[in-house]
């Protein structure tokens, strides 16, 4: 039962990165593009999906809230003020997206919420990721970090690193979803932003060797976890590849795996714990009259229509957006 | 212990959640009346029955679009700060709170789906069940929220094991005799914010002079919808009574303003409190036994004052005493309203009552002071315990909680929020103010049952050439 509820939990998360991080991504691309044709193409390609996309960050927070308490109550309270201020930013981007349209003289604001919101709560989740593998300061069990004992040159690197991963899951996604102007620039952006996560990457190894993270000891232990980078590796040369052809497609694929490997990477060495070195999935997990009451009643029916529903969503919306004009009206 | 932080939390949790109820409690009300309208237009089929329905599914759209929005932060609050309760109520709340996510996701997000996309593209018996499974998404949503709340005020079915709430029996948490007062209760307060919003925005129409027929069937079905659940609403605020009696003396106490026992009871009608020097001036009330007769059904209960109950149990007495006696005060105007209005509409002569159309329009914060100031009575009344009895609110807040970091959120919070509900409301206003469309329109494609506010968005177009195109 403990099993079934972090598989959910993992496929939610990976399900929210994945899908927000799209149009988190086009967001953060929305500050570099001017002219109001090229906005409201961008929007188009992600305003019928990003609500739903949302809806699993609230899935994630009930799983955990339900099936592991204890690692719920204490990461929202230690992430107190990033977390609160995250989900401020994911509001006014949401509702940007709706008011923007209702007003020509005040666009500009909705716009710089949409641009902004999406920096603020990208930014945020990646230095919480961040913060998590460093290894948050605990005292018997309970955080003392204090008010910012999250903020680390580290977290704050990781958040850099997701927001040039968000971004280039965006511009994939519009090279695959748009024509014209929006799609050759999403293909100019895209080996520049490739460019930048490998960097990314290749800075956060070295600085985990540098400083003897815990984390990196687990991969000493095991040496099958290489598989998930490997599979990212071969990823990031089939993207190479594609992205000398000019594929529309292909790049937004494999970046999808890269994000899926990274995740699979990370999660399988926080493994069995849940807060590294602090709390184990065994120690969080609620009690099983919870996790069966949850699992007749949620898991074993509701959350696969859940997955089905989303699957009908986005097949309702496949294929290139037709044009600029369709979302809204000028 | 920080108890300015803890001030500030609890300042913050009301604040958030008081501008959360006001979207639900009015989507739930205009769900079932969304129902009804396409249920008549189903049997009769008088289009008339469906330009309303269009109109109100507009507004629907906007209002259930800002509590999707406005309650994403309430499944985070808890964690943040109220980390103890979290932990040591999160076996029993967290899945109480997850079939509250999952089955409205289900319900709502699916079949909200086919009444944007549906209508012509499914058989009208089907749109009329796809409204109707909207309408039971919102009630479930409402069921699994007040099972929550329910169990915060009376806990049972479950045993407290290393210091966490394990749950060891769940149909007595979700069949526990409160919820089924408590339920009623708020779903009913639900359909009447339904019903008089839409009988003043009838009365507006009226006081205008358009609309004429949709205004007609407007205020009619609302006033009539009120007048016929407004005695049953407060049959169920009087059972309510009864569960506060019996389990939560110290909540009884302070809406009775109630010092002393007394045995029977006499009935404070209106009063002001003294606290500290444990009196009421001003009080006006009925004499012995009114108080036991209202309380305990009896000529003879004995009631228990204050002063039995030590002072460190009570709740700040002047909110829950004057919540109250403000929620019973708005049922009571409404149930005049909904009476005279239904009598003068039964005589055709409401349309030519103007004083009275003035009244119905202005009484639409009416059924939203009355379902506010009622939760401000049961969740302040319940202090100083978070979950009643068992756990006070002071030791169930993020220990490590500073001042500054409350105050910090608070204040986004409060910003953040007021310029959003700003815009939000004189935008359902302005849709109010134009009023329904009588021609047929284009669902444009990019409408999405993800983005119920764009709903309206794209159908207040005006330019019929971007309607053909959006097809």
């Amino acid at each position: 039962m403990v099993m079934f509820w972090v598989s959910l939990l993992a496929i939610s998360i990976l399900l929210y990165v994945l899908l927000d991080g799209v149009d988190l991504g086009v967001g953060l691309l929305f500050s570099l593009a001017n002219g109001e044709i090229r906005r409201g193409a961008m929007l188009s390609a992600v305003a019928p999906i990003w609500d739903g996309n949302e809806t699993w960050l609230v899935v994630t927070a009930v799983i955990l809230w339900g099936a592991f308490p204890l690692v719920y109550a204490t990461l929202l309270s230690a992430f107190y003020l990033p977390l609160i201020v995250m989900l401020l930013g994911l509001i006014l981007r949401g509702v940007a997206f709706e008011f923007r349209y209702k007003t020509q003289r005040a666009r500009w604001i909705w716009d710089l919420s949409f641009a902004g919101g999406s920096l603020i709560a990208t930014f945020i989740q990646g230095m919480t990721v961040g913060a998590l593998v460093e290894g948050l300061p605990f005292t018997n069990g309970q955080y003392s970090g204090g008010e910012v004992g999250w903020l680390t040159p580290f977290a704050v690197l990781c958040g850099v690193g997701l927001c040039l991963g968000y971004a280039l899951l965006g511009a994939c996604w519009l090279a695959k979803k748009c024509e014209a102007e929006i799609r050759e620039v999403a293909h100019r952006q895209i080996p520049v932003l490739a460019v930048g996560v490998l960097a990314f990457l290749v800075v956060v190894f070295a600085y985990a060797l540098a400083e003897n993270l815990p984390i990196l000891h687990r991969w000493i232990d095991r040496p099958y976890l290489f598989v998930f980078p490997a599979i990212g590796a071969v990823a990031a040369a089939v993207l190479a590849l594609s992205i000398l052809r000019h594929n529309d497609r292909w790049p937004f694929y494999m970046v999808s795996l890269i994000f899926i490997s990274a995740f699979g990477t990370l999660a399988l060495s926080f493994w069995p714990y849940m807060i590294p070195s602090v709390i184990t999935i065994g120690e969080a997990a609620a009690p099983h009259s919870s996790l069966a009451f949850m699992f007749w009643g949620c898991g074993v029916i509701v959350y696969p229509l859940m997955l089905v529903y989303t699957v009908i969503s986005y097949s309702v919306f496949r294929g290139k957006v037709r044009s600029a004009s369709e979302y809204g009206h000028h | 212990m920080d108890m300015t932080a803890l001030f500030l939390s609890r300042i913050q949790f009301a604040f958030t959640i008081t501008f959360h109820i006001i979207f639900p409690s009015f989507t739930i009300g205009l769900a079932a009346w969304l129902t009804v309208l396409e249920a008549l237009s189903f049997s009769t089929g008088r289009p008339v029955y469906r330009v309303i329905f269009d109109f109100w599914l507009k507004i629907f759209g906007v209002a259930f679009g800002m509590g999707v929005v406005s309650g994403i932060v309430m499944a985070f609050q808890f964690g943040t700060n109220w980390s103890v309760l979290s932990r040591m109520s999160g076996p029993i709340q967290g899945p109480l709170l997850m079939y509250e996510t999952f089955w409205a996701f289900m319900l709502e997000a699916s079949f909200f789906g086919v009444l944007i996309f549906g209508r012509s593209r499914v058989p009208p018996w089907f749109y009329l069940f796809s409204t109707a499974m909207v309408a039971l998404g919102t009630t479930f949503s409402a069921f699994w929220i007040m099972v929550n709340n329910s169990w915060m005020q009376v806990p049972t079915g479950y045993v407290l094991e290393n210091g966490s709430f394990v749950p060891n029996d769940w149909s007595k948490i979700i069949f526990n005799s409160v919820v089924w007062s408590r339920f009623p209760h708020m779903v009913l307060a639900a359909y009447l914010t339904g019903a008089f919003c839409v009988a003043a925005t009838g009365a507006w129409y009226m006081l205008r002079k358009v609309y004429h027929a949709e205004a007609r069937i407007m205020l009619r079905m609302g006033l009539g919808l009120a007048a016929v659940l407004m005695p049953i609403q407060l049959l169920f605020g009087h059972l309510n009574g009864e569960y506060v009696n019996t389990y939560q003396p110290s909540k009884m106490a302070a809406i009775e303003g109630r010092w002393n026992d007394e045995k029977p009871g006499s009935e404070v009608l209106f009063a002001w409190p003294d606290v500290e020097h444990r009196r009421n001036l001003f009080t006006i009330r009925l004499p012995p036994p009114f108080g036991s007769l209202i309380d305990s059904d009896s000529l003879t209960a004995a009631e228990t004052g204050l002063n039995s109950i030590p002072p460190e149990n009570w709740p700040p007495v002047l909110i829950p005493f004057f919540a109250f006696r403000i929620m019973v005060g708005c049922g009571l105007v409404m149930l005049g309203l909904a009476w005279l209005g239904s009598y003068l509409s039964y005589r055709h002569r409401l349309a030519y009552n103007r004083p009275l159309l003035w009244l119905t329009f202005l009484s639409f914060p009416l059924p939203f002071i009355a379902i506010i100031t009622g939760w401000f009575t049961a969740e302040v009344g319940r202090q100083p315990w978070v979950v009643f009895g068992v756990l006070r609110t002071a030791d169930a807040m993020t220990p490590f909680l500073t001042t500054r970091q409350a105050t910090i959120s608070l204040v986004i919070f409060c910003t953040v929020y007021s310029f959003i509900f700003l815009f939000g409301t004189f935008y359902i206003y302005r849709m109010i103010r134009t009023g329904p469309v009588r021609k047929p329109f284009a669902t444009p494609h990019l409408v999405v049952p993800n983005r119920p506010m764009s709903l309206a968005d794209e159908m207040l177009i005006e330019n019929p050439s971007h309607l053909a195109a959006g097809e």
